[in-house]
């Protein structure tokens, strides 16, 4: 018998080839001849642009192209607003090079095409640029505000969405509240930091008049179709190519980022390959970064502690432009109630135009945010109403018999009702008390704080949506020589192990080993229908788009097999690459069963006369190929949710603060997670594994450093302080395994799970710790040193 | 980030180093590259000529003697730190090794070339200013040995002339029977400190501090000997109201202004719990060194 690979700890098939460097990143792809790319960006936030003047870098030896906004003709126009919602008034994206206006650090003035990049940047400092500096307010509250300088001068009050949202009857339940409790949190700026920075190559072949462009990106079909309609070329003739990719993290979702559309300009029009490659300080300058908001929440209780209703208001930073709508900012809106019942919610933000580089998704994608407002306010009304934290969550958490739980009026980012389709929530809730030793905690801290220690337990519970349509497709073939399965499908992968988990659903359809599916994915001419990595949503929506074509291809060997071994198809198994007649050992191989599922002329090797030794792989008398038939096993096959499914977790640490040098040391971290049935639990620790170092990171550590002149003062992995391997505890992962309804694998996303979390545990463990100096509150992550300084400077001590 | 065109050299002697240096104003030395390579990819450094003394024989090395230990020029953290030589004279130079950057920028940067870049936040600059020792500075017009205090002049600024190699630094080792310490804060492991301190003492047979070493760095434009709190302590039972007046000693030391991340008050909290624990940590090793 063949052993079930889903489920299993199949090592990821991806690993060999990265951990001995035979990765092949756009960097690293051949392109001889090759020009390459440096940008002039703007040092001002905001100011108007005087004159350019890039004559002594046209002369500059090496130099092959400059190009200005006034030099890329149709390209000079504004780039796609994404996600289109009523509620921008006047949505605002930025144009490939500067036109008048720049808006914000970094933004790209000029391209330089050169020989190499060294000479590229040395011509780009030899650029004149005269700017007229326009004032500008970095501060949100004060942005809003009548007489704030304006980021777009059309843009009154810098105001880019307004939204409000409500569920239930909010203003009856803080009127029948027992107790109302209110805070106002702020969550900073940050960045994904991805260890590959972007990049993009471009080759353009006049004989052919194909385009093809290597680009970095989680989105490589919509980069093509991008791509095709701008430069006015049929979309067989353009093919993106996403290679490896070192980490995206949301941050290579956007399109299109200024040099995605100006590299294969510069190589159609200069007839040579041309590369960019993004250095660290562009990426803290250029790319997308996110995660500034500033919620003022509110929770109407009953004396029990049973939250009745919730009102949130939160200003949220979108840098300069919205390209990407207001996802971010509605995503957290509507995952503000979390895991809690709370049936009356008013939710209401602002989205703000900043002069900073454009916010768009970064791993987590508002549920952070949400997760640090909602768990703060929990941890407030607990200690008001003189209750556990661990009870008054008890007493909130949505019950088994109330699933489906929807929240009549929110609709969530996929523009369909929040609906809470599945989970133990209680039993989680349980079992992470448990792993901390919850119960006997208390008696530890008293015997610490007596040794002059001071340990706090800390404690947050998150939901997350994932799996977002529209929809992917699945590509499974069985090769007739090799026997070996082809997969491909239309997402892309950044690191995460997609071929692994796909291989294993495959596996499991076809009798086959994991290691003998190979998976494609991130090429335009693999296979072209489908949207992109994001949202947690690979292994829901192209898992189970690629299960659902195993599963016809299956069927399509099985009924080969069976006229081939002269058996009725319900005597066939299939195990060991192969096909066998049940309780005996007749098999035929899937290699041969592929061979002779193609009629052939020829018999152009062993394997195809091997497959003459059968009996043909289909019984008819007509033409070898019967009408409607296809040669070969292979299928397409696609699958698009109905909504989407949530995810949950609860976290916990226990936290020791040294008040004496206001540091935090995480002592032990537990993290209990449902992402329905796992596909291979291996893969899913290293993820949320992977989520909480991130999550660490924006707990305590990783602050974009923002100057009052909108210059970014830390923009190097020197300053910008993302955590080593020391920084990040042991972490006890603990799963439950709830299978959602939704879908035929019954599985839930998971990429993001691990960083949602992580703030609200630290600052709950952090306040906790230092209770025997007063009642200090952390209600701004990232929490740094300095922060728990002033806090004891506060209390006198 | 790709650094603007310079020239490369690599003499086999420090005269002809030296005579590179004094013909060219803005040829710069390249010892272990740790932070001038980073400096000039991001155009920070332009240097005309990088004159690369890797291959210079005299500056290779570390020599042990009864007083001092001698840490020529092109001699990597990762030696100093390893060397059991050096470890049993001075064990404080271990200790603070470990707090220097990681493992593989160890293995290349230098102990000279964190001198000279003089980062008042750097451990090695504080070892030097801690211990009393020095730099050895040779130019076009012979050799001079230049005290630490004298030679952190501010900044990312020494006494070293433009057209200088310093050749070697020499640590003193450490009293018989003295105590040690160093530990220092930081956001993460490896990182410059937000305050950093080292201590040497010495107790007498009555149990009272009878030398006293103490300096920090972090605080100010340079590493700073805490004479205040030296004179305060020595004497001294060290109990908790002598460490108290050390600390107050030392508040005035803190010159760093606030930054965005760190508030001078904040450092000052820092430099003093430091202060308190790593002069408790030197008086307990120099019990036990007695006891031994």
């Amino acid at each position: 018998m063949s052993t079930r690979q889903f489920g299993a700890r199949v090592e990821r098939n991806i690993d060999p080839k990265l951990l001995r460097g035979e990765g092949a990143f756009v960097d690293d792809i051949p392109l001889p001849d090759a020009l390459h790319v440096a940008f002039l960006r703007s040092p001002h936030a905001r100011a108007r642009i005087v004159a350019i003047d890039t004559s002594a870098a046209k002369r500059y030896p090496g130099v092959a192209a400059i190009y200005t906004s006034d030099d890329i003709g149709a390209l000079d126009v504004e780039m796609p607003l994404l996600i289109p919602h009523p509620s921008m008034k006047n949505p605002k994206t930025q144009r490939p090079l500067a036109r008048g206006d720049v808006h914000y650090v970094g933004q790209t003035v000029a391209m330089v095409v050169a020989v190499d990049r060294y000479t590229a940047e040395d011509a780009a400092a030899l650029i004149e640029v005269e700017y007229a500096p326009l004032p500008l307010e970095m501060d949100l509250t004060k942005a809003l505000t009548d007489d704030a300088p304006l980021v777009h001068a059309d843009v009154p009050n810098n105001l880019a969405a307004h939204f409000v949202q409500t569920s239930g009857n909010p203003d009856d339940a803080f009127a029948r509240a027992e107790h109302v409790t209110r805070i106002t949190v702020q969550v900073d700026r940050s960045t994904a930091a991805p260890m590959e920075c972007r990049a993009v190559a471009a080759r353009w072949d006049a004989v052919s008049g194909e385009l093809t462009v290597w680009d970095g990106t989680q989105t490589p079909i919509s980069v093509r179709g991008g791509l095709a309609s701008v430069f006015e070329l049929d979309e067989d003739k353009v093919r993106v190519i996403a290679p490896d990719v070192g980490g995206g993290f949301g941050q290579k979702v956007l399109l299109f980022y200024p040099d995605e559309l100006l590299v294969p300009m510069a190589a159609m029009r200069l007839g040579r390959p041309v590369k960019y490659i993004e250095d660290r300080r562009e990426n803290f300058l250029g790319s997308s970064q996110e995660r500034t908001q500033i919620h003022t929440i509110e929770l109407a209780a009953l004396r029990t502690g049973e939250v009745i209703g919730l009102r949130d208001f939160f200003l949220h930073d979108t840098g300069a432009f919205i390209p990407y709508g207001i996802a971010v900012a509605q995503v957290a809106s509507t995952s503000i109630a979390g895991p809690y019942r709370i049936p009356n919610i008013l939710v209401e933000f602002k989205a703000v135009y900043t002069p900073t580089v454009q916010v768009t998704p970064y791993r987590g994608c508002g549920r952070p945010q949400a997760c640090f407002a909602i768990e703060r306010a929990m941890d407030q009304l607990a200690e008001e109403l003189g209750l556990d934290r661990f009870e008054i969550r008890r007493r909130n958490l949505i019950e088994e018999s109330q699933f489906p739980y929807a929240r009549e009026g929110l609709l969530f980012a996929d523009g369909l009702k929040v609906t809470l389709d599945s989970g133990r929530y209680g039993k989680a809730l349980a079992m992470a008390a448990a792993e901390l030793g919850a119960e006997n905690f208390a008696a530890e801290q008293a015997k610490a704080r007596a040794e002059g220690r001071y340990l706090g337990l800390g404690l947050a519970c998150y939901v997350e949506g994932t799996g977002l349509g529209p929809y992917e497709g699945g590509h499974v073939k069985i090769h007739p020589i090799t026997g070996k399965v082809y997969v491909n499908t239309g997402l892309s992968t950044q690191g995460q192990g997609h071929d692994t988990v796909f291989a294993q659903i495959v596996a499991d359809q076809l009798g086959v080993s994991p290691q003998d599916v190979i998976v494609v994915e991130g090429d335009t001419k693999a296979f072209e229908w489908g949207v992109a990595t994001f949202a947690s949503r690979a292994a829901v929506v192209s898992g189970n788009a690629i299960h659902k074509t195993a599963i016809i291809v299956r069927n399509k060997v099985i009924e080969a097999a069976a006229n081939m071994l002269d058996v009725d198809p319900d005597q066939i198994e299939l195990r060991d690459s192969a096909a066998w007649v049940k309780g005996s050992n007749r098999f035929a191989p899937l290699a041969a069963i592929a061979t002779a599922s193609n009629p052939l002329r020829y018999a152009f090797n062993k394997a195809a006369q091997a497959a003459t030794q059968f009996a043909p792989a289909s019984k008819h008398d007509g033409p070898p190929l019967a009408d409607g038939q296809a040669p070969g096993l292979e299928a397409t096959d696609y699958y698009s949710p109905s909504r989407s499914t949530w995810a949950y977790g609860v976290h916990g640490a226990i936290i020791e603060v040294d008040p004496g040098l206001c540091t935090v040391k995480i002592r032990k971290y537990v993290c209990i997670h449902d992402c329905g049935n796992m596909i291979n639990p291996m893969i899913v620790e290293g993820q949320v594994l992977g989520g909480i170092a991130q999550g660490i990171g924006g707990a305590l550590y990783e602050h974009l450093d923002y100057q009052a002149d909108g210059n970014l003062a830390n923009a190097s992995l020197m300053d910008f302080l993302v955590p080593y391997a020391t920084e990040i505890p042991n972490v006890s992962i603990l799963h439950l395994e709830t299978p959602t309804p939704l879908n035929p694998l019954g599985v839930k996303g998971v990429g993001e799970a691990g960083c949602i979390a992580v703030g609200a545990v630290v600052a709950s463990g952090v306040e906790d710790a230092l209770r025997p100096f007063g009642a200090l509150k952390f209600h701004q992550v990232p929490l740094s040193p300095n922060m728990i300084s002033r806090a004891l400077e506060a209390v006198g001590c | 980030m790709k650094p603007s065109i310079f020239g490369y050299q690599a003499p086999a002697s420090i005269e002809e180093a030296i005579s590179i240096l004094a013909g060219d104003p803005d040829a710069v030395v390249l010892a272990g590259g740790q932070t001038l390579l980073p400096a000039m990819n991001f155009r920070a450094a332009n240097p005309s000529t990088l004159v690369d003394i890797q291959h210079v024989a005299d500056l290779r090395g570390i020599e042990v003697g009864t007083e001092i230990i001698v840490v020529k020029a092109m001699t990597r953290h990762r030696e100093f730190e390893l060397d059991a030589a050096v470890a049993r004279v001075n064990p404080l130079v271990a200790e603070v090794m470990q707090h220097v950057a990681h493992v593989p920028i160890r293995n290349r940067g230098t102990v000279v070339g964190s001198l000279c870049h003089a980062d008042p936040s750097a451990e090695m600059p504080l070892l030097l200013v801690l211990l009393g020792g020095s730099v050895i500075a040779q130019g076009p017009s012979g050799r001079r040995e230049i005290a630490a205090e004298d030679f952190f002049q501010s900044f990312l600024t020494t006494a070293r002339e433009r057209d200088e190699i310093i050749t070697e630094a020499r640590f003193p080792v450490l009293p018989k029977a003295a105590g040690w310490a160093f530990d220092e804060v930081t956001r993460r492991h490896g990182d410059y400190a937000i305050a950093g301190v080292g201590c040497v003492l010495s107790l007498d047979d009555r149990g009272r501090a009878s030398r006293v070493q103490l300096a920090a760095c972090g605080i100010a434009d340079t590493p700073v000997r805490l004479r205040d709190a030296e004179n305060v302590l020595t004497g001294t039972v060290l109990d908790a109201s002598d460490l108290d007046a050390a600390v107050a000693a030392s508040t005035a030391a803190v010159t760093q202004p606030d930054e965005m991340h760190v508030s001078q008050t904040y450092r000052r909290r820092a430099l003093g719990t430091l202060i308190r624990r790593m002069v408790t940590t030197a008086a307990q090793r120099a019990t036990q060194m007695e006891i031994a």
